[in-house]
């Protein structure tokens, strides 16, 4: 069966990474393209980036980083961030990424899922969904809601049918970040992924809050999730990816092992 | 030069990075004079069967692929939808194909022992070999490789079968007769191993495989 997938993510602005590696001495940590370099030698299982700033001037920027890395790493990579129209999909996708993430702007119009899905297929089009936890009430029967634009703005819709929307229009998979748990290394919200894990077939990507093997280890056998995204728990050297997945394989998690050459056969 | 088949539809690029990474020279095309001219032919990418033989059959490529490709034993490597499009036929809008191996593409069951499967299959599954052959030269059983897919080949002859996977179902991942192969996983996604086995079949020649 498939093992689960460790996805580094890298917010990248104007072309540089803002969260650095500090432990790093031969990396440019600025560098999106070194430090996915890096982690892809690290066994990533594929990487993303946002690019945070995403406003049209910058686009072409993050579409070189998105060449630049297509170049040079043969594992799946995701880029979103302001994708707005089947254009800007195009653009993103034509310069070498595997898949797209959209957002706010999905939200926004909801026909960019489907438009996305039909012209390069389900497997491209990541819907990301930025939520946040809320009493329950008639509009919010999970006590989840979509909030986008960085998590400024609330949109009264709820996360479960929103996902299970989602999917209809034909995402490929959904990324479920909750922002109650980003940036806290409280780990996953589990209840949030479980939620919406039994509320689709596509698969999940947990993201928000992983500070702790025990984290991954919670958001794939509690939750259910199909593959979690990772950021500062790696970013500042506290734990690596191979030391991650080596504590998953000790707990029963199936984890891809990293390809080693073996001798050719005379 | 090696031809990479252009079809409209699939990401194509992918490949030819890979390949360029690797420093063969390659082109990628929908002409029918380029492709029979080359030495060595890949037909990659994500897309439905239907579409996709239509798209060969409208751009003349179909028969070019069957005569002057795989009928002249030259080396065929194909990638994902370039698996279905060598059998008889896929379930996918019951389209026909190229009929080089015999068998059929199949959906992957939306259940299993009553475990409800995810399809299509999308992340990295474990690779098992059944047999030797040069384009898995170096890869050790058990490798992981990227999947997208939402159909497997069904073989008529299992012999053709050459690395099996686990999806639910033990599936085809790869098959092989004589020069004529491919893979239902992503080479060119699938990191160092993928690479290794893209470099294989530029480096393929003919015989070696019939040790």
């Amino acid at each position: 069966m498939l093992s689960k997938r460790i996805i580094p993510c890298l917010d990248v602005r104007a072309g540089k990474v803002t969260k650095g590696v500090a432990f790093l001495d031969n990396v440019d940590v600025g560098d999106p393209v070194d430090m996915a370099r890096y982690y892809y030698e690290q066994g990533a299982d594929e990487i993303v980036f946002y690019d945070i700033t995403a406003s049209s001037e910058r686009r072409a920027i993050m579409l070189d980083v998105v060449d630049r890395v297509a170049r040079e790493l043969f594992i799946p990579f995701t880029v979103g961030g302001g994708l707005r129209s089947l254009k800007d999909m195009r653009a993103v996708l034509l310069a070498g990424a595997e898949k797209v993430s959209i957002d706010s702007g999905a939200v926004r119009e909801p026909g960019l899922i489907a438009e996305g899905a039909q012209a390069f297929g389900s497997q491209c089009v990541v819907l990301s969904m930025q939520v946040a936890r809320r009493e329950r009430s008639r509009q919010l029967p999970s006590g989840y809601e979509i909030v986008i634009d960085g998590g400024r703005l609330p949109t009264g819709l709820d996360a479960v049918e929103w996902a299970r929307r989602g999917e209809e229009l034909g995402a490929g998979e959904l990324c479920v970040n909750s922002i109650d748990r980003d940036g806290t290394n409280l780990g996953y919200e589990l209840e949030l992924t479980r939620c919406i894990v039994d509320a689709v077939s596509i698969p999940v990507i947990a993201s928000g809050g992983a500070g702790a093997p025990e984290h991954l280890l919670a958001v794939f056998n509690e939750a259910g999730a199909d593959a979690a995204i990772v950021a500062s728990i790696i970013h500042y050297g506290r734990y690596g990816l191979p030391e991650l997945k080596e504590f998953l394989k000790e707990h029963g998690v199936e984890v891809r092992e990293p390809y080693r050459p073996q001798r050719s056969s005379p | 030069m090696i031809a990479i088949v252009d079809y409209r539809a699939g990401n194509l690029s992918s490949v030819a990075r890979a390949l360029a990474f690797l420093g063969h020279a390659c082109e990628i095309t929908d002409r029918p004079d380029a492709v029979a001219r080359a030495e060595r032919v890949i037909l990659p990418g994500v897309g439905a069967a239907g579409a996709t033989m239509e798209n060969l059959r409208a751009l003349g490529l179909d028969q070019v692929l069957t005569e002057q490709v795989i009928g002249a034993g030259k080396p065929f490597l194909g990638i994902c939808i370039g698996i279905q499009v060598l059998l008889d036929s896929s379930e996918e809008n019951d389209a026909k194909c190229l009929g080089v191996i015999r068998g059929h593409a199949l959906r992957f069951p939306a259940t299993t022992d009553g475990v409800r499967l995810k399809v299509p299959q999308i992340g990295w599954n474990r690779v098992n070999l059944l047999r030797e052959h040069p384009l898995f030269d170096g890869i050790p059983d058990g490798t992981y490789f990227y999947f997208v897919n939402s159909y497997y080949p069904d073989l008529v002859d299992s012999g053709d079968a050459v690395a099996l996977a686990d999806y639910g179902v033990r599936f085809v991942a790869a098959l092989a007769r004589g020069p004529v192969m491919a893979t239902q996983f992503h080479l060119e996604k699938s990191g160092g191993a993928g690479l290794r086995m893209l470099d294989n079949f530029c480096r393929y020649q003919a015989g070696r495989d019939a040790l």
